[in-house]
């Protein structure tokens, strides 16, 4: 809503030299969002004064078409060209002028020589096109008025010649813009923004909506209403003889250009005006177009009307329609129809439409044809139902003092009757919400002051005015005082919470697991879950891969990605090639987030009511129909994960870092991951691991597939891993038991055994493990060995195991029986035989 | 070497005279302090402490002696031994001490070399800050609330207060889930705030609820430098006994004094949200002008744009309607809130400038913000 501090003033006594700036603050600090204050004319400087056109020369032989006028501007006239304002000769001034839309005769501004125009543009005389140009004519974007720069400014033909343009036509202002939130329609009008700068200055406020109204008396023109619901008040007024000629005085176009609308016709400008004034939207349909009584009513399905920016627009049941007999002419409260507007020329006899209608009604019709309008802003966030006929009033005088009009002696004002809404409440409730002391004389009197009736001493009945459809509990009229009062003088006191139990396991998790992957060389990345479904095809997932299944946006902001991420690898794939492409090489991300699986089958959860705690089964019933949301953690690696150097030669990225990585996390879980070959995309298949804890897949990590890292345009050998966070935590959370620490000697034993290339190590560690019984304390395989020695198609693998007794030192006997007994179980179990035997 | 001669002339032995002694032992002596190294003391030693070495010879000769003259030349000889045992320990501690700082010296290494060998990781800058604040808060008794991402609209909205078709609840810019029809009637959304984890932290908490809800949400607004569609936000949610507007004043308060320091505050202007009522925006000092920019044109502060203060975002007193819908009782209880967003926060409290930096996960971004913040 913007604000000019002019028409404010005549409102509000504002103090004498108080600025945009000040007034700004005072509001900002009610609550009124004044985001800027525009300053009009900053910088303007006469000699700026009404000219007439005298003479036009049209020269010819230039580019584009240019006039040399002679121009009578007064007393003005003939000034020096260092001249300031005032006094000059009288003598005509000639201009070059580029505009076309002005005849021999008419009224225009003109700037004369030593004048500035906003933008710090200094007029002087200067030779243009073979004359010397005392001035120029100018247009609205040049006076800073608006960005019409169509041509000049033609002024009414009553404008007196040599008069201060600067003046007449308002030029220098402050423009207050205030971004109104939903709860405060009110403020969407003069009369609104004045009464709040009128309580911040503690001055009285002038009322314009304070006007006599004549009753209906149904000789006005008939009206019915079939849809009360929809519309519980609407005032017709009709003007006849209105002068099709006249147009809107200098005054009212410039208060409707710094309000932001363009100015059209006398009739449509008067309404707007009024509009912006009182903030009630109003409608003039021309009577000569519209046949028989005005109707309010829902629309018939199927139903159509061309609206006045020209879209047809099939109506909804739903749509609250202005009709006459010939069907829809209006979508009400929306916009209006195009047969019956006031035409080019104007209109004669009008009849002028003020109603009140639901605001869900309104906007609902203006959601679903996506059609706003300055009307459906104010009805949709509630207008005031008592200003109906004072607006139609309103706009009557106008139109008979601007046009020559007769207002119509009929009145017909329909309303449904309504009862003022009264809010009971404690006196001390504003000071329980704000936790201070204002006392119940200030609560009456800051309530008093925003228009409502007050009653009672200790328990207030608060009767509030039409103008405040927000104000319904006591929570809002505690706001209103609060507010009133100054949030900045509110104490600030710090409120003792019970103790709290810290962070839960699962939150701890997360942050351990974020540490130990940062702390392992992993950078966290957060992607967006936004994905197209194409990367599925990307990955190299099967047809019928349970990840094609997605949970999708009806509007999502890009078409080419409308669906939520069911992995993390996309995401975390595409900020690797960023990352690449931006020139790093030796990569390791990490996020943890959610991915999103949809039910089997989607539900509409159901709509619960709000005016009670829902059931636990509609608890329930709402959470079954989102989609599954677990916690995943995935990693991707490339290049390497030691570099070269000075100490040596560096150690590629590999699926083994990726397996490790996952390990990292499920043991921050407190769980050891098991291990096993298999086949999952998006991985190579010769190099995947399925990740268990206990017998449940919880993820999969390796090599990603050749094709994978092309179709994504990461480096080759890229390697991932995804794991189920989720799932690990489930399987995990003992707590760890202290072991017990033999201080006896170590024992030490190697074996090599050699194996089947394709069988697993981890069977044979398994099977060494199983053997050596509780004597055993580590097995790590230190070396892998292929070659002729040991056969085609087989592999040594060397296992330093290490045996320890907790209670004596162990004899060599003892560490060979155990070795024995480990070798021969791998031998069972693995077919190995013990290298060299 | 000889065994030892007992058919001599007992009265004279050459290698015992006192002379044959005293040179004995000069010439050890000599030997020692000549030794170069460590080596070389190793040959001196056996040359003159050895079974072979004039000293231990004439030791030998002294058992040949008569009797009377046994003990002043086994002094004699005794002394010489000693001596030179002396000089010889003294030699090696010497020599041994100068080839360990030889030693050493050969082993020094150039200490400034770069050692990057394993890159460096970092978790994300806004992981981080909203651990902070949610520590800010656990230290006050506050738990932490979570809720899913994909939420029930009943949750975002309609428990907040946003009836259906309010132009609230288009200000909310929603992403909608596509029905089965493929329609955004879905009833299901990506919620807007973490606002309805305060719900659920309503339905599922016992009383009295001191909660934190950090999390992703998302709006539809195409990312630029200020905007991003999925961005992080901490709510917070006080419902007990006789909570104020004064006790949400006090908690933001103390919120901006543990995140940046001494002498903040906050300041809070009416402003209107469903879920609360009374509602107000809060801003913050500004933490590097501290306001002294405000009027002060020869010290602009690009941080608040001389403005003194820095918007943080939304908060009030808990719409008690909120409170309804929940179970709770409002004439009984009352609550505040606040939310704001971390990005927003991050951007001014470590001087990003570009939004894009932070969802961009550009490895140069992250990095240097470590494991903490």
């Amino acid at each position: 809503m913007r604000v000019p501090l002019s028409w404010l003033r005549e409102y509000v006594d504002l103090p004498a030299g108080v600025t945009g700036r000040d007034v700004q603050a005072k509001l900002v600090s009610a609550g009124l969002e004044v985001e800027t204050v525009e300053q009009l004319g900053a910088g303007l400087k006469g000699p700026l004064v009404v000219g007439r056109v005298l003479t036009i020369e049209e020269l010819e032989g230039f580019k584009k078409p240019i006039r040399f006028c002679t121009v009578d501007v007064g007393d003005a006239g003939g000034t020096s060209q260092a001249g300031g304002s005032g006094g000059g000769t009288g003598e005509p001034q000639e201009i070059v002028c580029g505009a076309r839309n002005f005849a021999v005769g008419d009224k225009v501004v003109v700037i004369l020589p030593g004048g500035v125009l906003p933008g710090d543009f200094h007029i002087s005389a200067r030779k243009t096109y073979g004359h010397t140009s005392h001035g120029m004519i100018c247009s609205a974007r040049e006076l800073g008025m608006g960005d019409d720069h169509d041509g000049i400014v033609v002024l009414p033909p009553g404008s007196e010649t040599g008069a201060d343009a600067i003046e007449l036509l308002e030029l220098v202002d402050e423009v207050l813009d205030i971004a109104v939130t939903p709860d405060r329609s009110y403020c969407l009008s003069l009369r609104g923004v004045a009464r709040e700068a009128a309580i911040a200055y503690g001055v009285p406020l002038r009322d314009p909506a304070l006007l006599d109204v004549p009753a209906h008396n149904g000789e006005g023109y008939p009206v019915r209403i079939a849809d009360q619901d929809g519309c519980d008040r609407f005032t017709a007024r009709t003007v006849t003889g209105l002068d099709p000629e006249a147009v809107s005085p200098i005054w009212l176009q410039r208060r409707l250009q710094k309000v932001g609308m363009r100015p059209i016709s006398l009739t449509v400008d008067v309404t707007n005006y009024v509009m912006f004034e009182l903030g009630q939207p109003l409608h003039a349909y021309d009577r000569s177009r519209i046949n028989g009584p005005i109707g309010v009513r829902r629309a018939h399905p199927g139903e159509k009307l061309t609206t006045l920016d020209g879209a047809e627009r099939i109506l909804d049941p739903e749509d609250l329609v202005i009709t006459d007999e010939s069907g829809p002419i209006g979508l009400a409260g929306v916009m209006g129809g195009a047969d019956t507007e006031i035409a080019d020329g104007g209109s004669s006899d009008v009849v002028i439409e003020a109603a009140h209608f639901d605001p869900v009604a309104i906007a609902r019709t203006s959601r679903r044809h996506k059609l706003g309008s300055e009307a459906s802003r104010r009805f949709e966030r509630g207008t005031d139902p008592l200003t109906t006929s004072a607006a139609a009033q309103r706009t009557v005088d106008l139109l008979v003092g601007l046009a020559g009009g007769t207002a119509e002696a009929g009145v017909t004002e329909i309303a449904a009757p309504t009862e003022p809404r009264v809010i009971t409440m404690p006196a001390d409730h504003p000071d329980r919400v704000a936790g201070t002391d204002y006392g119940r004389e200030t609560v009456v009197r800051r309530l008093q002051e925003i228009g409502c009736d007050v009653l009672g001493s200790d328990e207030l009945t608060v009767t509030v005015p039409s103008w405040r459809p927000d104000l319904s509990y006591p929570n809002d009229l505690a706001e209103e005082v609060i507010r009133l009062e100054g949030y900045e003088n509110l104490p600030s006191t710090l409120p003792q919470p019970p103790a709290g139990r810290g962070l839960t396991e699962s939150q701890l998790l997360r942050r351990r697991v974020g540490r130990a992957l940062a702390g392992a060389g992993y950078i966290e990345a957060l992607s967006y879950p936004f994905i197209g479904t194409e990367v599925f095809d990307q990955l190299g997932l099967d047809e019928d891969d349970e990840r094609r299944r997605t949970v999708r946006l009806a509007n999502p902001l890009d078409d080419t990605e409308p669906a939520l991420r069911t992995t993390l690898l996309p995401g975390l794939l595409s900020t690797l090639r960023r990352n690449t492409g931006r020139g790093a090489h030796d990569l390791a991300l990490f996020e943890i987030g959610l991915v999103f699986l949809p039910a089997a089958e989607q539900v509409r959860p159901p709509r619960l009511p709000v005016d009670r705690r829902p059931t636990d089964e509609e608890i329930a019933a709402l959470q079954a129909a989102l989609p599954d949301q677990p916690r995943h953690v995935g990693t991707v690696l490339a290049g390497a994960r030691e570099r070269p150097g000075w100490w040596g030669p560096g150690h590629p990225a590999t699926w083994a870092d990726a397996i490790e990585a996952a390990r990292t996390v499920a043991r921050e879980a407190g769980v050891e991951l098991t291990v096993q070959a298999g086949r999952y995309a998006p991985f190579h298949p010769g190099r995947c691991a399925v990740l268990l804890a206990g017998e449940q897949v919880v993820g999969h990590a390796g090599e990603l597939h050749p094709r994978v890292t092309k179709a994504f345009g990461v480096p080759e050998r890229t390697c991932a891993m995804e794991i189920n966070l989720d799932l690990v935590e489930a399987s995990g959370g003992v707590r760890a038991t202290g072991p017990r620490v033999s201080t006896f000697p170590v024992a030490t034993q190697d074996v090599a055994l050699v194996v089947d290339a394709d069988v697993p190590a981890a069977s044979v560690e398994a099977a060494l493990r199983a053997g050596a019984g509780e004597l055993l304390e580590s097995a790590r395989l230190f070396d892998i060995f292929t070659g002729p020695q040991i056969g085609e198609g087989r592999k040594s693998l060397a296992y330093a195991l290490r045996f320890r007794a907790p209670d004596r030192t162990l004899t060599a006997d003892e560490a060979t029986a155990a070795r024995d007994s480990a070798v021969a179980s791998a031998a069972r179990q693995t077919n190995a035989t013990l290298r060299g035997a | 070497m000889s065994a030892p001669n007992k058919s001599y002339d007992p009265v004279e032995v050459e290698a015992l005279k006192p002379d044959a002694i005293e040179r004995m032992r000069a010439d050890a002596l000599a030997a020692i302090a000549a030794a170069g190294d460590l080596e070389a003391l190793t040959h001196v030693k056996t040359a003159h402490t050895g079974g072979g070495s004039p000293l231990a010879l004439a030791n030998r000769e002294i058992g040949a002696l008569p009797p009377q003259a046994k003990a002043e030349a086994g002094k004699r000889v005794g002394q010489a031994r000693g001596a030179v045992n002396q000089a010889l320990a003294a030699r090696q501690v010497e020599l041994e001490a100068e080839r360990d700082a030889r030693v050493l010296v050969e082993e020094a290494v150039d200490v400034t070399l770069p050692y990057d060998r394993r890159p460096a990781g970092a978790r994300h800058p806004l992981t981080t800050l909203s651990d902070r604040i949610e520590d800010i808060f656990t230290a006050m008794g506050y738990e932490v609330a979570e809720g899913p991402e994909v939420e029930a609209e009943w949750f975002n909205f309609d428990a907040l207060n946003f009836p259906p078709d309010h132009p609230a609840r288009e200000t909310q810019d929603t992403f909608f889930v596509e029905g089965p029809d493929g329609g955004s009637e879905s009833g299901v959304v990506l919620r807007t705030h973490t606002s309805p984890v305060q719900i659920r932290a309503l339905l599922q908490r016992e009383l009295p609820v001191y909660v934190i809800a950090p999390g992703r949400v998302y709006r539809s607004d195409e990312l630029d430098a200020t905007h991003t569609p999925v961005f992080a936000q901490v709510e917070l949610l006080a419902v007990d006994e006789g909570l104020t507007m004064a006790d949400l004043k006090g908690t933001l308060d103390h919120m901006v004094v543990s995140l940046f320091g001494e002498g903040m505050t906050t300041r809070l202007r009416p402003n209107h949200f469903p879920f609360t009522e009374p509602s107000a925006e809060m801003d913050m000092l500004c933490y590097v002008c501290r306001g002294e920019s405000v009027g002060n044109p020869d010290r602009p502060c690009r941080t608040c744009s001389s403005e003194g203060w820095i918007e943080l975002g939304g908060c009030g007193v808990v719409n008690p309607r909120v409170l309804t819908a929940c179970g709770v009782d409002p004439e009984k209880y009352s609550g505040f809130a606040f939310g704001f967003g971390i990005e927003r926060m991050m951007m001014f409290r470590h001087n990003v400038e570009d939004m894009r930096d932070i969802v961009e996960g550009d490895v140069r971004f992250t990095l240097p913000f470590g494991m903490e913040i």
